[in-house]
């Protein structure tokens, strides 16, 4: 049997298909691997007032005895000293949940609804889904505040069809539920697409089965639909839910000053307080604490395919 | 000693009876999608016990027929009773049918015993009772060391049968088949069309079943209702089927069939008269033995079924009445039949098989023989329609 598979056209060492194979891989060593570890490198070292503003731990790979012995995990023991850090995580995953299940609410019946729709308009609502792509995604943001701020539009429309008086404003901005509009609005597509194409694949005779067998269709949903479109919804929090986590741009600009999120805090150690050891350590602890979700939407998607 | 139709399977046959009562009633239905009839007032009546086939091409009409018994389509104009009552608008999930799909349906989710126990939740019967039943259902279809797989675990067959049991698991009054055998392979098909024969008498439930397959509905059914475009053509027994097509379409439609029009030369018989009908089909004239309402002059076809016809080199003694000289034009051969194509001196073709009852010939026919075809007088038949 060796022979055979050792003839066979497609086994035989093809330098073009190593060079295919490694183009993704180089690029994720180049621009994923490698800034992360300098990232991580930075995040061991002191703080400096320099240009760039830290003492580098070690020039060159002959000073590994060095680097040992000068260590420092200063900057992680600080994250659990200052309560600030922790509370930023549990807010920004408190949020990234709460998003997560709005997220769900609302894609759920949209991609039902759309992978209900007739064969002939499917393809013009998954169109209508991902329009908004076309509009830079900064800018829909900035749109918002518009619509929601004090003087924004949808007080100017509760003025003009009378539900609220002429004085009252719209307390809504620089709010968290600003943070969460914001995030359900942006991340939508990226929930609702995973769920249509699990809702989409699926075989319409089940719930004939299932009424045929004396299931009513409100039973039938949470019976048939909703366990078989469970690699959707998986597929959809993961997607929102890690990108969420480390948002920045969105609580940035509709949230208020006590709106916590680790991206924001990220931020402000690195351009704010230019403390970049620390803010490499609150890097990648952010990253570490997303390897679980991570970890089980790649699982998912493994027993998808 | 009068003469009857085919072989007999058992003796059932309420149709015949004219004070019993149809267990299903199909009263006037017609179903429309859009522009489309799908089915055409039609109406139809099917006994307690029944095994009926709805037999007919794809888009005949058999599939939405069944699937308005079920409940998932609403007829457009008429009426469908259940023992008696109208059970129109009877959602699907409260009527006593139940359903084995085509493409078997079943839940990927689920495992056998699962699947199998789905539609006994519903009803919410007790554990130990849907445990017992469940039970019951695997053996009945021996499937007992297959109850924690999932369905994609399984073979075809197996699948098959999972989808029988769970759909006979709420002992329906009806139990409909939506092409049940349609995805196994030959051997398996035979064998579990005896299967289900068995089932059906074991359980003594009315089983309505559609299919395009006439031999699977010749072998399982006590009647069947022949479908062509929303109308029914004929309801008879297999034999009734086979044997008296009442159309060129039906005589066509089951099994293979030589069918040469003609027009009624004479005739001694009338409709309640069995007689002689006497009909010119171009150059040749053939005798048919029959209770035919057709008269001189009418526009009719004659069928004959290939079996009946014997081919013989030699020139029949005796009469020669229904007796045809061609050339052998080609031979299929079958292994149990050979079928012979003779083609007649006016070019049309009549098909004539021979069973190979022995495995040596004396005197084998081959290509481009003269040969004569002949059939007694019974083994014809006049269609008028």
């Amino acid at each position: 049997m060796a022979s055979v598979s050792e003839t066979h056209p497609a086994n035989k060492p093809n330098p073009a298909r190593w060079l295919v194979v490694a183009v993704p891989y180089v690029w994720l060593l180049l621009f994923f691997a490698a800034p992360f570890l300098i990232i991580f490198k930075i995040s061991l070292s002191e703080t400096a007032i320099a240009m760039p503003p830290y003492t580098p731990l070690f020039d060159g790979f002959g000073a590994i005895g060095d680097f040992v012995s000068e260590l420092d995990f200063d900057n992680y023991l600080f994250l659990t000293d200052d309560p600030l850090y922790i509370e930023a995580y549990l807010s920004s995953l408190r949020i990234a949940v709460i998003s997560t299940f709005l997220l769900l609410l609302i894609g759920y019946p949209m991609a039902l609804a759309m992978a209900r729709a007739p064969t002939t308009l499917r393809p013009t609502l998954v169109m209508l889904v991902i329009l908004p792509f076309w509009t830079s995604f900064l800018i829909r943001v900035y749109a918002w505040i518009g619509i929601l701020k004090p003087d924004g539009l949808l007080t100017l429309l509760f003025q003009s069809v009378g539900l609220f008086g002429a004085d009252d404003q719209l307390q809504v901005f620089r709010t968290d539920y600003a943070v969460f509009i914001g995030i359900v609005y942006s991340y939508l597509p990226f929930m609702v697409l995973p769920l249509y194409s699990a809702l989409e694949k699926m075989d319409n005779t089940l719930l004939e089965a299932a009424s045929d067998l004396g299931c009513p269709p409100w039973k039938a949903f949470w019976k048939i639909t909703f366990p078989l479109s469970l690699p959707g919804v998986i597929a959809g929090s993961m997607i929102c839910f890690i990108p969420i986590t480390g948002e920045f741009v969105i609580p940035d600009l509709l949230g208020g000053a006590d709106t916590l999120m680790i991206g924001k805090t990220l931020w402000t150690e690195f351009f704010g307080n230019r403390d970049w050891p620390l803010a490499s350590a609150v890097a990648v602890i952010l990253l570490i604490m997303l390897v679980v979700p991570i970890m089980i939407f790649q699982n998912q998607q493994k027993k998808v395919a | 000693m009068a003469k009857s139709l085919g072989p007999v399977k058992r003796k059932f046959s309420p149709w015949t009876d004219p004070s019993a009562v149809p267990f299903i009633r199909f009263e006037n239905i017609t179903k429309r999608f859009g522009t489309f009839t799908a089915v055409d007032n039609l109406t139809l009546d099917i006994y307690e016990r029944e095994f009926f086939s709805l037999l007919g091409p794809s888009g005949c009409g058999k599939t939405t027929l069944m699937r308005m018994l079920a409940g998932f389509e609403e007829p457009t104009e008429g009426r469908i009773l259940l023992q008696g009552k109208d059970i129109s608008g009877v959602p699907p999930y409260r009527r006593p049918t139940n359903m084995m799909f085509q493409s078997y349906a079943l839940f990927p989710h689920m495992t056998v015993e699962k699947n199998i126990a789905f539609g006994l939740e519903q009803d919410s019967l007790p554990k130990g009772e849907i445990a017992t039943r469940v039970e019951e259902m695997l053996k009945l279809v021996k499937l007992e060391q297959f109850a924690k797989r999932k369905p994609n675990q399984l073979s075809g067959g197996q699948r098959q049968r999972v989808a029988l049991a769970r759909s006979l698991a709420k002992r329906p009054k009806v139990l409909l088949l939506d092409e049940p055998l349609g995805a196994l392979d030959k051997k398996l098909r035979e064998e579990t069309q005896f299967e289900l024969m068995d089932l059906q008498t074991k359980l003594g439930l009315t089983f309505l079943i559609v299919t395009h397959d006439q031999e699977e509905a010749m072998t399982v059914s006590d009647r069947i209702a022949v479908m062509d475009k929303g109308l029914i053509m004929q309801v008879a027994t297999p034999a009734e089927i086979y044997e008296a097509p009442n159309s060129r379409y039906v005589a066509d439609f089951i099994g293979d069939i030589n069918i040469l029009e003609g027009t009624v030369a004479s005739t001694d018989s009338a409709l309640g008269a069995p007689g002689r009908v006497r009909i010119d089909c171009g150059d040749i004239a053939v005798s048919v033995e029959q209770e035919c309402p057709a008269v001189a002059g009418d526009k009719v076809a004659f069928a004959v079924r290939p079996e009946k016809v014997r081919i013989s080199p030699d020139q029949p003694a005796g009469t020669s009445v229904n007796a045809v000289y061609g050339e052998v034009w080609d031979i299929g051969y079958l292994g149990d039949f050979s079928v012979f194509l003779v083609k007649l001196a006016d070019g049309r073709v009549v098909r004539a098989a021979q069973a190979n009852v022995s495995r040596l010939v004396d005197r084998p026919i081959t290509f481009g023989d003269m040969v004569w075809l002949t059939w007694p007088l019974d083994a014809g038949l006049v269609l008028t329609r």
